[in-house]
Protein backbone atom coordinates (compact mmCIF):
# COMPACT_ATOMS: atom_id res chain seq x y z
CA UNK A 1 0.00 0.00 0.00
CA UNK A 2 3.03 2.24 0.38
CA UNK A 3 2.97 3.56 -3.14
CA UNK A 4 -0.70 4.42 -2.83
CA UNK A 5 -0.27 6.20 0.51
CA UNK A 6 2.82 8.10 -0.59
CA UNK A 7 1.03 9.34 -3.65
CA UNK A 8 -2.32 10.07 -2.06
CA UNK A 9 -1.90 13.74 -2.92
CA UNK A 10 -1.42 12.93 -6.62
CA UNK A 11 -4.40 10.60 -6.56
CA UNK A 12 -6.56 13.23 -4.88
CA UNK A 13 -5.72 15.83 -7.51
CA UNK A 14 -6.44 13.35 -10.30
CA UNK A 15 -9.70 12.30 -8.69
CA UNK A 16 -11.05 15.86 -8.53
CA UNK A 17 -9.95 16.56 -12.09
CA UNK A 18 -11.89 13.48 -13.19
CA UNK A 19 -14.99 14.68 -11.36
CA UNK A 20 -14.63 18.19 -12.79
CA UNK A 21 -14.10 16.87 -16.31
CA UNK A 22 -17.12 14.59 -15.96
CA UNK A 23 -19.45 17.29 -14.60
CA UNK A 24 -18.58 19.99 -17.14
CA UNK A 25 -18.47 17.69 -20.17
CA UNK A 26 -21.61 15.84 -19.02
CA UNK A 27 -23.60 19.03 -18.47
CA UNK A 28 -22.55 20.44 -21.82
CA UNK A 29 -23.28 17.16 -23.60
CA UNK A 30 -26.78 17.05 -22.10
CA UNK A 31 -27.55 20.58 -23.29
CA UNK A 32 -26.13 20.08 -26.80
CA UNK A 33 -27.70 16.61 -27.10
CA UNK A 34 -31.14 17.93 -26.17
CA UNK A 35 -30.95 20.67 -28.81
CA UNK A 36 -29.69 18.23 -31.46
CA UNK A 37 -32.48 15.76 -30.61
CA UNK A 38 -35.01 18.56 -31.10
CA UNK A 39 -33.42 19.33 -34.45
CA UNK A 40 -33.53 15.66 -35.48
CA UNK A 41 -37.31 15.48 -35.13
CA UNK A 42 -38.10 18.99 -36.39
CA UNK A 43 -40.09 19.68 -39.57
CA UNK A 44 -37.28 21.87 -40.92
CA UNK A 45 -35.19 19.68 -43.29
CA UNK A 46 -31.79 21.44 -43.00
CA UNK A 47 -31.88 21.15 -39.20
CA UNK A 48 -32.74 17.47 -39.51
CA UNK A 49 -29.92 16.89 -41.98
CA UNK A 50 -27.40 18.67 -39.81
CA UNK A 51 -28.26 16.77 -36.64
CA UNK A 52 -28.43 13.43 -38.43
CA UNK A 53 -25.08 13.79 -40.12
CA UNK A 54 -23.48 15.06 -36.91
CA UNK A 55 -24.63 11.97 -35.03
CA UNK A 56 -23.57 9.66 -37.86
CA UNK A 57 -20.07 11.12 -38.09
CA UNK A 58 -19.40 11.25 -34.36
CA UNK A 59 -20.74 7.76 -33.68
CA UNK A 60 -18.41 6.25 -36.22
CA UNK A 61 -15.32 8.16 -35.09
CA UNK A 62 -13.23 6.92 -32.18
CA UNK A 63 -13.08 9.24 -29.17
CA UNK A 64 -9.29 9.04 -29.28
CA UNK A 65 -9.34 10.57 -32.75
CA UNK A 66 -11.68 13.37 -31.62
CA UNK A 67 -9.40 14.21 -28.69
CA UNK A 68 -6.24 14.08 -30.81
CA UNK A 69 -7.77 16.32 -33.45
CA UNK A 70 -8.83 18.82 -30.82
CA UNK A 71 -5.42 18.74 -29.22
CA UNK A 72 -3.13 18.82 -32.26
CA UNK A 73 -5.44 20.05 -35.03
CA UNK A 74 -7.17 23.08 -33.52
CA UNK A 75 -3.93 24.92 -32.60
CA UNK A 76 -3.07 24.76 -36.33
CA UNK A 77 -5.94 27.11 -37.08
CA UNK A 78 -5.15 29.39 -34.19
CA UNK A 79 -7.45 27.90 -31.56
CA UNK A 80 -5.25 27.36 -28.52
CA UNK A 81 -6.44 26.22 -25.10
CA UNK A 82 -4.94 24.20 -22.29
CA UNK A 83 -5.25 20.40 -22.24
CA UNK A 84 -8.16 20.42 -19.83
CA UNK A 85 -10.30 22.66 -22.04
CA UNK A 86 -9.53 20.54 -25.10
CA UNK A 87 -10.50 17.41 -23.17
CA UNK A 88 -13.78 19.03 -22.08
CA UNK A 89 -14.57 20.12 -25.65
CA UNK A 90 -13.74 16.70 -27.11
CA UNK A 91 -15.67 14.69 -24.52
CA UNK A 92 -18.62 17.08 -24.69
CA UNK A 93 -18.98 17.01 -28.48
CA UNK A 94 -18.48 13.22 -28.53
CA UNK A 95 -20.97 12.44 -25.76
CA UNK A 96 -23.56 14.86 -27.18
CA UNK A 97 -24.14 12.51 -30.14
CA UNK A 98 -25.01 9.64 -27.82
CA UNK A 99 -27.25 11.86 -25.70
CA UNK A 100 -29.05 12.83 -28.91
CA UNK A 101 -29.71 9.19 -29.77
CA UNK A 102 -30.95 8.43 -26.25
CA UNK A 103 -33.31 11.43 -26.23
CA UNK A 104 -34.56 10.65 -29.73
CA UNK A 105 -35.40 7.09 -28.74
CA UNK A 106 -37.31 8.56 -25.79
CA UNK A 107 -39.20 10.94 -28.08
CA UNK A 108 -40.09 8.01 -30.32
CA UNK A 109 -41.39 6.08 -27.32
CA UNK A 110 -44.02 8.74 -26.52
CA UNK A 111 -47.34 7.56 -27.99
CA UNK A 112 -48.20 9.33 -31.26
CA UNK A 113 -51.54 10.36 -29.80
CA UNK A 114 -49.80 12.77 -27.41
CA UNK A 115 -48.33 14.86 -30.21
CA UNK A 116 -51.54 14.61 -32.23
CA UNK A 117 -53.61 15.80 -29.27
CA UNK A 118 -51.17 18.65 -28.69
CA UNK A 119 -51.43 19.72 -32.33
CA UNK A 120 -55.22 19.45 -32.30
CA UNK A 121 -55.46 22.04 -29.53
CA UNK A 122 -53.32 24.29 -31.69
CA UNK A 123 -49.84 24.04 -30.18
CA UNK A 124 -46.96 24.77 -32.52
CA UNK A 125 -44.09 22.31 -33.06
CA UNK A 126 -41.93 24.06 -30.47
CA UNK A 127 -44.70 24.06 -27.91
CA UNK A 128 -45.60 20.43 -28.63
CA UNK A 129 -42.00 19.40 -28.08
CA UNK A 130 -41.39 21.53 -24.99
CA UNK A 131 -44.67 21.17 -23.14
CA UNK A 132 -45.99 17.76 -24.13
CA UNK A 133 -43.48 15.38 -25.70
CA UNK A 134 -40.14 16.14 -24.04
CA UNK A 135 -41.40 16.01 -20.42
CA UNK A 136 -42.78 12.55 -21.08
CA UNK A 137 -39.80 11.47 -23.17
CA UNK A 138 -37.28 12.45 -20.49
CA UNK A 139 -38.82 9.93 -18.13
CA UNK A 140 -38.21 6.95 -20.37
CA UNK A 141 -34.82 8.34 -21.30
CA UNK A 142 -33.30 8.14 -17.81
CA UNK A 143 -31.91 4.57 -18.06
CA UNK A 144 -30.21 5.01 -21.46
CA UNK A 145 -28.94 8.44 -20.37
CA UNK A 146 -27.48 6.85 -17.26
CA UNK A 147 -25.60 4.46 -19.52
CA UNK A 148 -24.29 7.32 -21.65
CA UNK A 149 -23.11 9.15 -18.54
CA UNK A 150 -21.36 6.08 -17.13
CA UNK A 151 -19.65 5.65 -20.48
CA UNK A 152 -18.57 9.30 -20.23
CA UNK A 153 -17.15 8.69 -16.76
CA UNK A 154 -15.09 5.81 -18.11
CA UNK A 155 -14.13 7.86 -21.16
CA UNK A 156 -12.57 10.56 -18.98
CA UNK A 157 -9.73 8.05 -18.62
CA UNK A 158 -9.06 8.40 -22.34
CA UNK A 159 -8.52 12.12 -21.86
CA UNK A 160 -5.25 11.20 -20.19
CA UNK A 161 -4.10 10.30 -23.68
CA UNK A 162 -3.90 13.98 -24.49
CA UNK A 163 -2.28 14.82 -21.21
CA UNK A 164 -4.83 16.09 -18.74
CA UNK A 165 -3.31 15.58 -15.31
CA UNK A 166 -6.15 13.29 -14.52
CA UNK A 167 -6.58 9.98 -12.75
CA UNK A 168 -5.27 7.60 -15.43
CA UNK A 169 -2.36 9.92 -16.08
CA UNK A 170 -1.49 9.99 -12.38
CA UNK A 171 -1.73 6.24 -12.38
CA UNK A 172 0.86 5.72 -15.07
CA UNK A 173 3.13 8.26 -13.38
CA UNK A 174 2.93 6.40 -10.10
CA UNK A 175 3.15 2.99 -11.73
CA UNK A 176 6.27 3.89 -13.69
CA UNK A 177 7.95 5.36 -10.62
CA UNK A 178 7.23 2.32 -8.45
CA UNK A 179 7.16 -0.72 -10.70
CA UNK A 180 6.88 -3.07 -7.74
CA UNK A 181 3.66 -1.47 -6.53
CA UNK A 182 1.98 -1.47 -9.91
CA UNK A 183 -0.63 -4.02 -8.92
CA UNK A 184 -1.75 -2.10 -5.82
CA UNK A 185 -2.01 1.11 -7.77
CA UNK A 186 -4.01 -0.59 -10.53
CA UNK A 187 -6.40 -2.15 -8.03
CA UNK A 188 -6.94 1.09 -6.14
CA UNK A 189 -7.76 2.90 -9.37
CA UNK A 190 -10.05 0.09 -10.53
CA UNK A 191 -11.91 0.29 -7.22
CA UNK A 192 -12.25 4.07 -7.47
CA UNK A 193 -13.68 3.89 -11.01
CA UNK A 194 -16.01 1.01 -10.13
CA UNK A 195 -17.24 2.84 -7.02
CA UNK A 196 -17.90 6.01 -9.04
CA UNK A 197 -19.78 4.04 -11.71
CA UNK A 198 -21.90 2.26 -9.12
CA UNK A 199 -22.69 5.51 -7.32
CA UNK A 200 -23.67 7.13 -10.59
CA UNK A 201 -26.00 4.33 -11.60
CA UNK A 202 -27.54 4.29 -8.10
CA UNK A 203 -28.12 8.04 -8.41
CA UNK A 204 -29.79 7.63 -11.76
CA UNK A 205 -32.03 4.89 -10.37
CA UNK A 206 -33.23 7.30 -7.70
CA UNK A 207 -33.98 9.89 -10.39
CA UNK A 208 -35.81 7.24 -12.39
CA UNK A 209 -37.99 6.29 -9.44
CA UNK A 210 -38.75 9.94 -8.64
CA UNK A 211 -39.82 10.64 -12.20
CA UNK A 212 -41.82 7.45 -12.67
CA UNK A 213 -45.57 7.94 -12.80
CA UNK A 214 -48.26 5.33 -12.64
CA UNK A 215 -49.77 4.91 -16.08
CA UNK B 1 -43.97 12.15 -36.48
CA UNK B 2 -44.25 15.26 -34.39
CA UNK B 3 -45.83 17.24 -37.21
CA UNK B 4 -48.61 16.74 -39.77
CA UNK B 5 -48.40 16.96 -43.51
CA UNK B 6 -47.70 20.66 -43.98
CA UNK B 7 -50.44 23.05 -45.02
CA UNK B 8 -49.80 26.26 -46.98
CA UNK B 9 -49.02 28.39 -43.92
CA UNK B 10 -46.86 25.80 -42.24
CA UNK B 11 -45.00 25.25 -45.50
CA UNK B 12 -44.23 28.96 -45.66
CA UNK B 13 -43.02 28.94 -42.07
CA UNK B 14 -40.87 25.88 -42.62
CA UNK B 15 -39.39 27.48 -45.75
CA UNK B 16 -38.44 30.58 -43.77
CA UNK B 17 -36.84 28.44 -41.05
CA UNK B 18 -35.09 26.30 -43.64
CA UNK B 19 -33.56 29.35 -45.28
CA UNK B 20 -32.47 30.70 -41.89
CA UNK B 21 -30.98 27.36 -40.89
CA UNK B 22 -29.20 26.98 -44.23
CA UNK B 23 -27.79 30.49 -43.96
CA UNK B 24 -26.54 29.67 -40.47
CA UNK B 25 -24.97 26.35 -41.49
CA UNK B 26 -23.44 27.83 -44.64
CA UNK B 27 -22.21 30.77 -42.57
CA UNK B 28 -20.52 28.41 -40.11
CA UNK B 29 -18.91 26.49 -42.96
CA UNK B 30 -17.71 29.73 -44.56
CA UNK B 31 -16.19 30.91 -41.26
CA UNK B 32 -14.49 27.54 -40.80
CA UNK B 33 -13.17 27.48 -44.34
CA UNK B 34 -11.94 31.08 -44.08
CA UNK B 35 -10.16 30.16 -40.89
CA UNK B 36 -8.59 27.13 -42.58
CA UNK B 37 -7.48 29.22 -45.57
CA UNK B 38 -6.09 32.00 -43.37
CA UNK B 39 -3.98 29.42 -41.58
CA UNK B 40 -2.81 27.86 -44.81
CA UNK B 41 -4.55 24.53 -44.26
CA UNK B 42 -5.55 24.14 -47.90
CA UNK B 43 -2.05 24.62 -49.23
CA UNK B 44 -1.02 21.88 -51.60
CA UNK B 45 2.01 20.86 -49.57
CA UNK B 46 -0.22 19.82 -46.67
CA UNK B 47 -2.36 17.56 -48.82
CA UNK B 48 -0.14 16.39 -51.66
CA UNK B 49 1.89 13.85 -49.62
CA UNK B 50 -1.22 11.64 -49.48
CA UNK B 51 -1.04 11.35 -53.27
CA UNK B 52 2.62 11.93 -54.11
CA UNK B 53 4.43 10.10 -51.34
CA UNK B 54 3.94 6.36 -51.54
CA UNK B 55 5.58 6.10 -48.13
CA UNK B 56 2.82 8.11 -46.42
CA UNK B 57 0.11 5.91 -47.88
CA UNK B 58 2.12 2.84 -47.02
CA UNK B 59 2.45 3.92 -43.38
CA UNK B 60 -1.26 4.73 -43.15
CA UNK B 61 -2.19 1.35 -44.60
CA UNK B 62 0.22 -0.37 -42.22
CA UNK B 63 -1.49 1.46 -39.34
CA UNK B 64 -4.93 0.49 -40.59
CA UNK B 65 -3.76 -3.11 -40.85
CA UNK B 66 -2.44 -3.05 -37.28
CA UNK B 67 -5.67 -1.51 -35.96
CA UNK B 68 -7.84 -3.98 -37.84
CA UNK B 69 -5.63 -6.84 -36.69
CA UNK B 70 -6.07 -5.92 -33.01
CA UNK B 71 -9.80 -5.44 -33.57
CA UNK B 72 -10.13 -8.77 -35.41
CA UNK B 73 -8.42 -10.74 -32.62
CA UNK B 74 -10.54 -8.80 -30.13
CA UNK B 75 -13.76 -9.63 -31.99
CA UNK B 76 -13.04 -13.35 -32.16
CA UNK B 77 -11.91 -13.68 -28.54
CA UNK B 78 -14.63 -11.38 -27.19
CA UNK B 79 -17.32 -13.39 -28.96
CA UNK B 80 -16.02 -16.64 -27.49
CA UNK B 81 -15.50 -15.22 -23.99
CA UNK B 82 -18.79 -13.34 -24.14
CA UNK B 83 -20.78 -16.39 -25.15
CA UNK B 84 -19.18 -18.51 -22.44
CA UNK B 85 -19.76 -15.87 -19.76
CA UNK B 86 -23.32 -15.20 -20.91
CA UNK B 87 -24.24 -18.86 -20.92
CA UNK B 88 -22.43 -19.29 -17.61
CA UNK B 89 -24.46 -16.55 -16.02
CA UNK B 90 -27.65 -18.30 -17.15
CA UNK B 91 -26.50 -21.59 -15.67
CA UNK B 92 -28.69 -23.16 -13.02
CA UNK B 93 -25.60 -24.05 -10.99
CA UNK B 94 -24.83 -21.22 -8.62
CA UNK B 95 -21.15 -22.04 -8.48
CA UNK B 96 -21.02 -21.32 -12.21
CA UNK B 97 -23.45 -18.43 -12.49
CA UNK B 98 -22.14 -16.36 -9.56
CA UNK B 99 -18.51 -16.13 -10.64
CA UNK B 100 -19.64 -15.34 -14.19
CA UNK B 101 -21.93 -12.59 -12.91
CA UNK B 102 -19.11 -11.15 -10.81
CA UNK B 103 -16.67 -11.13 -13.74
CA UNK B 104 -19.23 -9.52 -16.06
CA UNK B 105 -20.22 -6.76 -13.64
CA UNK B 106 -16.62 -6.04 -12.65
CA UNK B 107 -15.28 -5.59 -16.16
CA UNK B 108 -18.27 -3.60 -17.32
CA UNK B 109 -17.69 -1.05 -14.56
CA UNK B 110 -14.01 -0.45 -15.45
CA UNK B 111 -12.59 1.86 -18.09
CA UNK B 112 -11.18 -0.25 -20.91
CA UNK B 113 -7.93 1.68 -20.75
CA UNK B 114 -7.41 0.52 -17.17
CA UNK B 115 -7.87 -3.11 -18.22
CA UNK B 116 -5.27 -2.62 -20.96
CA UNK B 117 -2.90 -1.05 -18.42
CA UNK B 118 -3.41 -4.09 -16.23
CA UNK B 119 -2.01 -6.33 -18.94
CA UNK B 120 0.65 -3.88 -20.03
CA UNK B 121 1.98 -2.90 -16.57
CA UNK B 122 0.35 -5.19 -14.05
CA UNK B 123 1.00 -8.63 -15.51
CA UNK B 124 4.75 -8.03 -16.05
CA UNK B 125 5.05 -6.70 -12.48
CA UNK B 126 3.19 -9.68 -11.09
CA UNK B 127 4.62 -12.52 -13.14
CA UNK B 128 7.67 -11.11 -14.87
CA UNK B 129 6.18 -12.06 -18.22
CA UNK B 130 6.13 -9.15 -20.64
CA UNK B 131 2.90 -8.70 -22.56
CA UNK B 132 3.39 -7.13 -25.97
CA UNK B 133 1.31 -4.03 -26.66
CA UNK B 134 -0.73 -5.89 -29.28
CA UNK B 135 -1.77 -8.55 -26.80
CA UNK B 136 -2.42 -6.02 -24.04
CA UNK B 137 -4.85 -4.34 -26.42
CA UNK B 138 -6.41 -7.64 -27.52
CA UNK B 139 -6.83 -9.01 -23.99
CA UNK B 140 -8.26 -5.69 -22.78
CA UNK B 141 -10.74 -5.61 -25.66
CA UNK B 142 -11.59 -9.26 -25.02
CA UNK B 143 -12.38 -8.91 -21.32
CA UNK B 144 -14.24 -5.62 -21.55
CA UNK B 145 -16.28 -6.40 -24.66
CA UNK B 146 -16.66 -10.01 -23.61
CA UNK B 147 -18.49 -8.78 -20.52
CA UNK B 148 -20.74 -6.56 -22.63
CA UNK B 149 -21.37 -9.32 -25.19
CA UNK B 150 -22.17 -11.73 -22.35
CA UNK B 151 -25.02 -9.43 -21.37
CA UNK B 152 -26.21 -9.26 -24.98
CA UNK B 153 -26.18 -13.07 -25.21
CA UNK B 154 -28.04 -13.39 -21.93
CA UNK B 155 -30.63 -10.85 -23.04
CA UNK B 156 -31.00 -12.64 -26.38
CA UNK B 157 -31.63 -15.98 -24.68
CA UNK B 158 -34.07 -14.44 -22.21
CA UNK B 159 -35.96 -12.77 -25.05
CA UNK B 160 -36.85 -16.15 -26.58
CA UNK B 161 -40.35 -17.47 -25.93
CA UNK B 162 -40.37 -19.67 -22.83
CA UNK B 163 -41.93 -22.50 -24.85
CA UNK B 164 -38.68 -23.12 -26.71
CA UNK B 165 -36.84 -24.17 -23.59
CA UNK B 166 -39.79 -26.15 -22.27
CA UNK B 167 -40.31 -28.00 -25.55
CA UNK B 168 -36.60 -28.83 -25.75
CA UNK B 169 -36.63 -30.18 -22.21
CA UNK B 170 -39.78 -32.17 -22.84
CA UNK B 171 -38.19 -34.15 -25.67
CA UNK B 172 -35.50 -35.16 -23.21
CA UNK B 173 -32.59 -32.83 -24.01
CA UNK B 174 -30.21 -32.02 -21.17
CA UNK B 175 -29.55 -28.45 -20.01
CA UNK B 176 -26.40 -28.12 -22.08
CA UNK B 177 -28.06 -29.50 -25.18
CA UNK B 178 -31.06 -27.20 -24.77
CA UNK B 179 -28.72 -24.22 -24.68
CA UNK B 180 -26.43 -25.37 -27.49
CA UNK B 181 -28.95 -26.83 -29.92
CA UNK B 182 -32.11 -24.84 -29.34
CA UNK B 183 -31.64 -21.55 -27.50
CA UNK B 184 -28.27 -20.17 -28.66
CA UNK B 185 -28.88 -20.52 -32.42
CA UNK B 186 -32.14 -18.60 -32.13
CA UNK B 187 -30.73 -16.08 -29.68
CA UNK B 188 -27.81 -15.25 -31.98
CA UNK B 189 -30.23 -14.57 -34.79
CA UNK B 190 -32.21 -12.11 -32.66
CA UNK B 191 -29.21 -10.29 -31.26
CA UNK B 192 -27.13 -10.03 -34.42
CA UNK B 193 -27.83 -6.30 -35.01
CA UNK B 194 -27.06 -5.35 -31.39
CA UNK B 195 -23.99 -7.56 -31.54
CA UNK B 196 -22.68 -5.88 -34.68
CA UNK B 197 -23.16 -2.43 -33.18
CA UNK B 198 -21.07 -3.60 -30.22
CA UNK B 199 -18.41 -4.70 -32.68
CA UNK B 200 -18.36 -1.15 -34.07
CA UNK B 201 -17.70 0.02 -30.51
CA UNK B 202 -14.94 -2.57 -30.20
CA UNK B 203 -13.30 -1.38 -33.40
CA UNK B 204 -13.37 2.21 -32.17
CA UNK B 205 -12.01 1.14 -28.78
CA UNK B 206 -9.11 -0.71 -30.37
CA UNK B 207 -7.58 2.71 -31.09
CA UNK B 208 -6.84 3.07 -27.38
CA UNK B 209 -3.81 0.91 -28.14
CA UNK B 210 -1.63 3.84 -29.11
CA UNK B 211 -1.71 5.06 -25.51
CA UNK B 212 0.22 2.00 -24.39
CA UNK B 213 2.50 2.22 -27.40
CA UNK B 214 0.87 -0.14 -29.89
CA UNK B 215 1.88 1.02 -33.38
CA UNK B 216 -1.65 1.35 -34.73
CA UNK B 217 -3.29 3.80 -37.11
CA UNK B 218 -3.32 6.66 -34.57
CA UNK B 219 0.26 6.12 -33.44
CA UNK B 220 1.55 6.06 -37.01
CA UNK B 221 -0.55 9.04 -38.08
CA UNK B 222 1.12 10.89 -35.20
CA UNK B 223 4.48 9.99 -36.74
CA UNK B 224 3.34 11.27 -40.12
CA UNK B 225 2.00 14.62 -38.94
CA UNK B 226 5.02 15.30 -36.76
CA UNK B 227 7.16 14.92 -39.88
CA UNK B 228 4.93 16.72 -42.36
CA UNK B 229 3.39 19.25 -39.93
CA UNK B 230 -0.17 18.58 -41.09
CA UNK B 231 -2.16 17.10 -38.16
CA UNK B 232 -5.55 18.34 -39.38
CA UNK B 233 -5.12 16.73 -42.78
CA UNK B 234 -3.82 13.43 -41.40
CA UNK B 235 -6.60 13.14 -38.82
CA UNK B 236 -9.16 14.07 -41.46
CA UNK B 237 -8.00 11.18 -43.64
CA UNK B 238 -7.97 8.81 -40.64
CA UNK B 239 -11.48 9.90 -39.64
CA UNK B 240 -12.73 9.22 -43.16
CA UNK B 241 -11.18 5.74 -43.00
CA UNK B 242 -12.92 4.99 -39.71
CA UNK B 243 -16.26 6.33 -40.85
CA UNK B 244 -16.05 4.18 -43.99
CA UNK B 245 -15.19 0.98 -42.12
CA UNK B 246 -17.78 1.56 -39.40
CA UNK B 247 -20.49 2.60 -41.84
CA UNK B 248 -19.80 -0.66 -43.68
CA UNK B 249 -20.35 -2.60 -40.44
CA UNK B 250 -23.51 -0.63 -39.63
CA UNK B 251 -24.74 -1.22 -43.15
CA UNK B 252 -24.20 -4.96 -42.73
CA UNK B 253 -26.18 -4.78 -39.47
CA UNK B 254 -28.98 -3.03 -41.28
CA UNK B 255 -28.98 -5.56 -44.12
CA UNK B 256 -29.00 -8.49 -41.72
CA UNK B 257 -31.88 -6.96 -39.84
CA UNK B 258 -34.07 -6.37 -42.87
CA UNK B 259 -33.27 -9.87 -44.15
CA UNK B 260 -34.46 -11.28 -40.84
CA UNK B 261 -37.64 -9.32 -41.13
CA UNK B 262 -38.31 -10.65 -44.62
CA UNK B 263 -37.46 -14.18 -43.65
CA UNK B 264 -39.42 -14.41 -40.44
CA UNK B 265 -42.30 -12.13 -41.18
CA UNK B 266 -41.83 -10.04 -38.05
CA UNK B 267 -39.01 -7.66 -37.27
CA UNK B 268 -36.16 -9.28 -35.47
CA UNK B 269 -37.08 -8.49 -31.93
CA UNK B 270 -34.29 -6.10 -31.16
CA UNK B 271 -36.55 -4.14 -28.89
CA UNK B 272 -37.06 -7.25 -26.79
CA UNK B 273 -33.33 -7.75 -26.58
CA UNK B 274 -32.78 -4.14 -25.66
CA UNK B 275 -35.45 -4.05 -22.99
CA UNK B 276 -34.18 -7.33 -21.60
CA UNK B 277 -30.74 -5.76 -21.43
CA UNK B 278 -32.02 -3.54 -18.64
CA UNK B 279 -30.36 -5.46 -15.81
CA UNK B 280 -26.71 -4.47 -15.89
CA UNK B 281 -24.62 -2.52 -13.42
CA UNK B 282 -27.20 -1.08 -11.09
CA UNK B 283 -30.00 -1.64 -13.56
CA UNK B 284 -28.58 0.41 -16.37
CA UNK B 285 -28.95 -1.16 -19.78
CA UNK B 286 -25.88 -2.42 -21.57
CA UNK B 287 -26.82 -0.12 -24.40
CA UNK B 288 -24.79 2.24 -22.31
CA UNK B 289 -21.73 0.96 -23.92
CA UNK B 290 -23.61 -0.39 -26.92
CA UNK B 291 -25.22 2.45 -28.78
CA UNK B 292 -27.44 0.89 -31.42
CA UNK B 293 -26.00 1.20 -34.90
CA UNK B 294 -27.25 3.88 -37.19
CA UNK B 295 -29.14 1.20 -39.02
CA UNK B 296 -30.92 -0.35 -36.09
CA UNK B 297 -32.15 3.00 -34.81
CA UNK B 298 -34.14 3.72 -37.90
CA UNK B 299 -35.72 0.28 -37.95
CA UNK B 300 -38.26 0.95 -35.26
CA UNK B 301 -38.06 4.72 -35.25
CA UNK B 302 -40.70 6.94 -36.66
CA UNK B 303 -38.90 10.23 -37.01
Amino acid sequence: MEAVIQNSELIRVGFWLTIKLFLIAGGGALAIGLVLAGMRVSPVPPLRWFATSYVHVVRNTPLTLVLLTANFGLPEIGIVFDFFTFAVIGLMLYTAAFVTEAVRSGINAVPVGQAEAARSIGLTFGQTLQLVVLPQALRTVVPPLASVMIALLKNTSVASAIGVGQMMQQMSTIAVRNPADVIEVLIVFALIYAALALMLSAGFRVVERRLAVAR
Amino acid sequence: MLYDALGPRARRRVTVWSVLALVLVVGLVVVAVRRLIDNGQFEAEKWSPFVDEPLVLQILLEGLRATLQAAAYGIVFALVVGTLLGVGRLSTHRWISWPCTAVIEWFRALPLLLVMFFFFLGVPALTGINVEPLWSVVFGLTLYNGAVIAEIVRAGVLALPRGQREAAHSIGLRDGQVMRLVLLPQAFRIMLPVLISQLVVLLKDSTLGFIIGYRDLLELSGTIHRNLDNPLQVYFVVAVLFILVNSLLSWVAHRVESRQRRKFGTRARIDDVESALGGGVGGTPVIATTPTPVGAGSAGGRT
